[in-house]
């Protein structure tokens, strides 16, 4: 007993969020994921201070770890300064590390964020841009969004000179360099070997579920857009 | 509750000198909004603020999706205080609300684990050979607007009042989450008061509504809006929101969170469209501003300088209200005054159905 809680307190987010719960549910009431799933965080919290293995190892399996929007509600709330959503952080790191997030359906869908957003962060600079938030796949943002997008570089220069250009500006193009020390320090600060594992387990995991290919582009879009409906 | 509470928390804002923090999701759905705040800073406030074009996201949607370690956050966050080193500045001018959460948790945790610091360092040097200095200040750039409102103020073309009943204009104003909730002594009135938005909105003449669901979360969630299969969560808490705010038939809604700002227009929306719902109190949208569209009206800026067009929640209602006087085909030009048409209606903006929420049409 006590392997993974071990290993969960080498993160400093651990060892900040947890104090001693006392299960009054503060976290829980005023949580948008308890509001929308069946969810509650009081019980994560209890699970970590119990310390057995099993049970952290199934909560790493799980979907319910995914619930988590990370507003970090819970944190002014709690009596007794406990942070739920940091030790959701913690146990989302370590399960992505031993390969546990594949285990779930929620989980697994790591693999598209990394996809999208980490790449993004690596080749552009920024977590986002226009032409990211594709109309086809974000049918929400609305016929305005979409007429902005198909209107980028007319519309976006209006409102900020540099639009994808060198330079100052809102939405400018990032040079090479600072791009190039970008990736440098996913390399040095274990950001690129995080990728890699979450990369390889999801390989693994496709091809078990079927996906010949492993972790194709197929497997990605599977990920991003299957809800089974039963995580109310 | 006590109306003064939020001076329970009361931050030190430096005055003038700022390294500027862009902001991924902010000049990605409001581009006009970013060169508006630099406008009010130069050209309203007489203040130095340097935009850097080597300055980088800070890694913050990657991060709270879980696919960034901590270290690495660390390690480029330490790149921007790098940066604004060597440009001689040390206050940083935060303009994402996650980037400002991250910024203020990094330092706090650097201060309570020393050794996270020191890793930040070894990395960067690594990877840059780069050195940094922490920043003397760190803000929120709705706190500088807030720290000058008075001055805005002074400089008013228009204020937050109906022309034409002479009434204030009612506000609701949202704070995005990491603002103040995970440290509640880095934002103006803590996490329960927060009064950055609502010293601005009454300051200019407005009233602010008060809600029961005021303090909720938008309903972003990171990888509940990020991953398509996860949207109802984004969805649904938006919903809670609005349901909530309608009945006290808000004006406008102006949120200091470029991604809240962004939600609670763009979920309006898909609410018309799957269930036939609105909620503003003339049968159309609630329009949503961001602070830096509130104070370039107040301050006479043409909306669509600002990037006013880019809500999908039409804001003509409301500048009418306000009495600006604005060209409506100048909504449709890009650069140069090319015109680029218009885009397609939407029911949020042409309400016809049978049910307002909570209010009978």
């Amino acid at each position: 007993m006590g392997k993974y809680f071990d290993m969960l307190m080498e993160d400093v987010r651990l060892r900040e969020g947890l104090k001693a719960c006392m299960n009054c549910g503060v976290c829980t009431g005023v949580c948008p994921s308890a509001e929308f799933y069946d969810y509650d965080p009081r019980k994560i919290v209890n699970t970590i201070q119990t310390k057995d293995d099993a049970d952290i190892e199934a909560l790493m399996r799980s979907d319910t770890l995914w619930y988590c929007g990370e507003c970090m509600s819970c944190r002014p709330r709690c009596p007794r300064g406990n942070t739920p959503g940091y030790i959701i952080q913690a146990l989302r790191t370590l399960s992505q590390k031993l390969g546990f997030f594949v285990e779930s359906e929620k989980g697994r869908q790591q693999i598209a964020i990394k996809r999208v957003i980490g790449h993004h962060i690596l080749e552009k600079g920024y977590c986002i841009t226009p032409r990211l938030v594709s109309p086809a796949l974000h049918p929400e943002q609305g016929p305005v969004w979409k007429w902005a997008v198909e209107n980028d570089t007319d519309l976006w220069s209006r409102l900020s000179p540099n639009y994808m250009q060198p330079g100052a500006g809102a939405i400018r193009d990032i040079d090479r360099e600072t791009i190039a020390e970008i990736n440098r320090i996913f390399e040095v600060s274990g950001g690129k070997e995080f990728f890699e594992q979450i990369e390889a387990a999801s390989d693994r995991k496709a091809r078990e579920m079927g996906y010949a290919g492993g972790a194709t582009d197929e497997y990605m879009t599977h990920t991003f857009t299957h809800n089974s409906n039963n995580h109310q | 509750m006590k109306r003064t509470s939020w001076r329970d928390y009361e931050k030190e804002i430096a005055d003038d000198h700022y390294y500027y923090a862009r902001s991924c999701i902010r000049q990605n759905f409001f581009p006009g909004s970013e060169t508006t705040f630099l406008r009010i800073m130069r050209e309203a406030l007489g203040k130095d603020i340097y935009d850097d074009p080597r300055h980088t996201s800070c890694t913050g949607i990657g991060y709270h999706s879980d696919i960034v370690p901590l270290d690495t956050t660390m390690a480029v966050v330490a790149r921007q205080f790098a940066l604004m080193t060597e440009a001689g500045y040390e206050n940083m001018a935060i303009s994402c609300i996650t980037s400002f959460g991250l910024y203020t948790e990094i330092l706090e945790t650097w201060h309570e684990f020393p050794e996270t610091e020191a890793r930040a360092r070894e990395n960067l040097f690594k990877a840059t050979g780069r050195e940094f200095k922490k920043p003397a200040n760190i803000a929120h750039t709705s706190d500088l607007v807030f720290h000058n409102r008075g001055v805005i103020a002074a400089q008013a073309q228009r204020t937050l009042v109906n022309v034409q009943t002479g009434a204030p204009l009612d506000v609701v104003e949202h704070i995005g989450c990491h603002y103040a909730k995970i440290f509640p002594k880095s934002g103006i009135g803590g996490s329960e008061f927060p009064y950055v938005l609502a010293g601005m909105v009454e300051q200019w003449g407005g009233r602010v509504v008060d809600y029961p669901e005021r303090r909720h979360c938008c309903g972003f969630g990171f990888r509940n809006y990020l991953v398509q299969a996860n949207r109802g969560f984004s969805i649904a808490n938006s919903r809670k929101k609005l349901e909530s705010m309608a009945p006290y038939r808000p004006d406008f809604m102006v949120a200091n969170c470029p991604g809240c700002a962004m939600f609670l227009d763009k979920w309006q929306y898909a609410i018309a469209e799957m269930e036939n719902v609105t909620y503003g109190a003339d049968g159309r949208g609630i329009p949503v501003l961001t602070y830096e569209e509130m104070a370039g009206l107040v301050l006479g800026y043409d909306p669509w300088d600002m990037g006013m067009q880019m809500h999908q929640v039409d804001v003509e209602p409301l500048l009418i209200r306000m009495g600006v006087d604005y060209d409506p085909s100048a909504r449709f030009l890009g650069r140069a005054g090319k015109f680029i048409g218009a885009p397609q209606a939407a029911a949020v903006n042409s309400f016809s159905g049978e049910r307002i929420y909570g209010i009978k049409s």
